[in-house]
């Protein structure tokens, strides 16, 4: 393919993950955090690497110098850790508390770090570092190997979707610079990340207070062959957000005179331009695109990441929380939610909780129904579990109480996203990515859905789950009767009642068959990515 | 071109940010701090409503002394963009005469800013407030969420921040809870003044090189305004090529030497420089955590 098709083709990025943007110099810009277990040098790996890439200023270099000698944990030698530990609590504790995000640039590509607390009782400000990066720097202490820390982090990584690990195996000069430790902890990992679906892990021997194997190669492990941690920050390419259809959560009516009526919002994701018919979700309402106005003004089209209002051609009744989305679409409105979930606060969820979920815009009650299973931080296999504590993750059905519009997270991060918010004391309880989506709405049955994914209900006419549970339950009725009456006309008759009865049956068929189908209304219209579940 | 579109995409979460709160809040106001932070804040939130006009006002908290150049840049503002604008200082501080010069930097902060911004949140019930701090600035900013609840005294804990995973914002509270909101969090200095040169946003003179009279204090140069800081024995006025890196209580603000007298020459040295651009403020060094401290106190 040309170059020019290839690059008219590279979708934006989802707002707001930044991808390979580039920067004022004309550099891509690359989001990583440092994480893992407490101790193993994640602000000192940061703050010497600020360091070495000139990204501390003078007066900063004095005061570190001033900090070290007072709160440092080296001696009368720079502490690096303390040019990131900005809490008076976190350089007294010699710990980091809270997320901090450093800004600093190569010749080559800027980054934006997110320095993550080591700590269990802070996981939560791990994640939330976590749910933006592209990279993740997991660190490992080479005397203490993989801890369970190490597999919570890996595992939350991997939540949010990020794609690649750089495990950095740090100390390297209090296990004597042996090989065969590092070559153990790194096998070691790789069997244990083989369920988490990174697309690449890389290795690195470390000495992060001495600056080993962060820009320079090491003369003290001559046996390490491989990049350099700069070399692989520099270099690592950003997965791509998928360009999904057009979404617009309505953020804010923008009302300020009785002649203008606008809708206000960032865009999801794809694009619109005006005059394009949408449809209001998950009302199903129809209107048509009047008017683009963006921060520079009227345009004709906007596309993902854009803080848009839009007018529509009718007086269409929208609110916040609803999302605009293009082309003519029944109603919709998502069933339950199967929702990976990490909890965040010190209040135990358990199926039977009523919550508020805000995912986009809307804030909507929710009940926890079902708790799938919770991941073991031993070796993050899934567990039965009755309910999920501070840190724990897990798989779980939620079920909205009012009208609410989601997608599945490997769609739209934005419209697959969420919080569960206390109803009382309004603390954020957990932070959830949504894998399936079951719809409520007749409408939007499995029929219906046909011309939203023409290409998958070609490929398997006959093998939608709906249609196997259909089955499936005629033959349960069947046997059923063959059992109570002992003929075989009693059980015909129940699989005709069967047949009869179906849309009455169809409410109890999902309680029983706990659906995990992507929504009807999904709609990525990019066709490579359309067989890849199947 | 790819400037800009760096640039774009800062506006745009900025633009996010401050509809969430408008959408979310009872009451909300923009600390207007008159700099170059808040002339990009203003200028995002115009557009985060447009077509409509601003819609809460904007609230400075005057110490009486900040430069004079800078209270006729506000009310020029305020004239040209139609503003709500309110402007508060502390009566009892007012009454007592307290001053950087006499009562020192950390009360004079805590009188006039801190206590100053908590009455005039109080009085008029503002439930969210808009401030224009980035998380380069400082480290405990930093560690700063963009949504920052405070008690119903204002007060911040580090330590129960609320996690904001992808830009997803709890925007909950109880009665008497407000918050401090940061759209600019992260921007860096060297986009605000992309920013500024792309939009052509007005911003206060002293930003740009022009000889003034500066007396060596502190090791900082300190521009004597009007004739309230007198000299000590043996300090002079010198005229000096200076300009300003951030603005606030005029004896508490150092200038550096400069002959950046436009923005390209700004944009040019601030690529250049070695130092941060905080150096030149007098209230962050009075203790390593000083502005944690505050900031746990009510100070933005």
């Amino acid at each position: 393919m040309p170059p020019a098709l290839l690059a008219a083709r590279r979708p934006e990025p989802d707002f707001p993950e930044a991808g390979a943007l580039p920067d004022p110099a004309g550099r891509s810009l690359l989001r990583f955090i440092t994480c893992g277990s407490v101790d193993d040098g994640k602000s000192t790996l940061l703050g010497r690497l600020l360091w070495e890439t000139g990204a501390v200023y003078e007066d900063q270099a004095d005061a570190l110098a001033r900090d070290s000698e007072r709160f440092g944990t080296d001696g009368k030698n720079r502490d690096y850790a303390l040019l990131v530990d900005g809490l008076s609590a976190e350089r007294e504790q010699g710990i980091t508390i809270d997320v901090a995000y450093r800004y600093f640039a190569t010749p080559r590509r800027a980054f934006i770090a997110a320095d993550t607390p080591g700590h269990e009782q802070y996981t939560r400000n791990m994640a939330t570092g976590a749910s933006t990066a592209d990279a993740a720097i997991l660190l490992v202490d080479a005397r203490k190997g993989v801890l369970p820390q190490t597999r919570r982090h890996s595992s939350i990584v991997s939540l949010v979707g990020v794609k690649d690990v750089i495990l950095a195996i740090n100390k390297m000069d209090l296990v004597g610079f042996d090989e065969a430790v590092f070559r153990r902890i790194e096998s070691e990992y790789r069997a244990l990340a083989a369920r988490l679906g990174f697309r690449s892990i890389h290795a690195l021997p470390l000495v992060a207070r001495d600056g080993d194997t962060l820009t320079r190669h090491s003369g003290r492990m001559p046996w390490y062959g491989g990049p350099t941690l700069l070399d692989l920050l520099e270099t690592l390419e950003p997965a791509l957000p998928v360009d999904g259809r057009f979404y617009l959560p309505v953020q804010w009516v923008n009302r300020p005179n009785a002649d203008f009526r606008g809708f206000s919002g960032t865009v999801a994701s794809g694009q619109i331009r005006v005059g394009d018919p949408v449809t209001i979700l998950p009302q199903g309402r129809a209107s048509r695109i009047a008017e683009i106005l963006t921060p520079e003004g009227a345009r004709d089209a906007a596309r993902g990441g854009d803080a848009v209002t839009v007018t529509l051609a009718d007086e269409t009744d929208v609110a916040r929380g609803d999302v605009i989305t293009v082309g003519h679409r029944p109603a919709h409105t998502s069933g339950t939610l199967t929702a990976r979930l990490l909890v965040l606060g010190e209040r135990v969820l358990a199926p039977g909780d009523r919550l508020l979920a805000k995912l986009g815009m809307a804030t909507v009650p929710v009940r926890f129904e079902t708790l799938a299973h919770e991941l073991s931080v031993e070796d993050l296999s899934p567990q039965p579990a009755r309910h999920l504590a501070m840190n724990g993750i897990g798989k779980a059905i939620l079920r909205p109480e009012a009208p609410l519009f989601a997608l599945p997270y490997d769609e739209c991060k934005i419209l697959g996203s969420f919080l569960l918010i206390d109803p009382t004391t309004h603390a954020t309880l957990a932070m959830g990515i949504i894998e399936a989506v079951s719809s409520r709405s007749r409408e939007a049955s499995p029929q219906r859905s046909e011309d939203a994914h023409p290409r998958r209900a070609r490929l398997q006419p006959s093998l939608r789950p709906e249609r196997i549970r259909s089955a499936i339950t005629t033959l349960l009725f069947a046997v059923a009767g063959f059992l109570l009456t002992g003929t075989l006309a009693g059980a015909l008759i129940l699989a005709a009642l069967d047949g009869i009865g179906r849309p009455l049956l169809i409410s109890l068929q999902e309680r029983f068959w706990p659906v995990e189908k992507k929504p009807a209304l999904s709609g990525a219209p990019e066709p490579g990515l359309d067989g890849g579940g199947i | 071109m790819h400037q800009t579109s760096h640039l774009r995409r800062l506006e745009a979460e900025s633009i996010f940010i401050f509809r969430e709160v408008f959408a979310t809040c009872d009451k909300p106001v923009l600390l207007y701090s008159i700099g170059k932070d808040s002339a990009v804040l203003l200028h995002l939130a115009l557009k985060a409503f447009a077509p409509g006009r601003l819609p809460f006002p904007v609230l400075h908290i005057d110490t009486g002394w900040k430069f004079r150049e800078m209270i006729a840049f506000r009310d020029e503002t305020a004239r040209r963009l139609g503003l709500d604008l309110i402007v508060h200082t502390n009566p009892e501080g007012l009454a007592a005469g307290i001053g950087p010069l006499t009562h020192g930097s950390a009360v004079h902060t805590d009188v006039m800013k801190t206590q100053a911004l908590k009455q005039a949140l109080d009085q008029h019930g503002f439930d969210a407030a808009f401030g224009g701090a980035r998380r380069d600035e400082e480290k405990s900013r930093a560690k700063e969420r963009i949504f920052s609840l405070r008690t119903p005294d204002h007060r911040w804990d580090p330590r129960s921040q609320r996690p904001e995973p992808w830009l997803l914002f709890n925007t909950r509270k109880a009665q008497g809870e407000s918050f401090r909101v940061f759209p600019l969090s992260n921007w860096t200095e060297t986009d605000v003044w992309d920013y500024i040169a792309l939009e052509s946003i007005p911003v206060v003179p002293l930003y740009f090189a022009k000889p003034r009279p500066v007396v060596q204090r502190n090791g900082a140069l300190i521009m004597r305004d009007d004739d309230r800081l007198t000299l000590l024995p043996d300090e002079v006025i010198e005229t000096r090529m200076v300009r300003f890196r951030t603005l606030g209580c005029y004896p508490l603000t150092g200038a550096v030497e400069s002959h950046a007298e436009t923005l390209d020459a700004v944009l040019a040295e601030m690529r250049e420089s070695r130092v941060s651009e905080r150096q030149g403020r007098v209230i962050d060094h009075d203790s390593t955590s000083s502005m944690e401290k505050k900031k746990q106190e009510g100070y933005f």
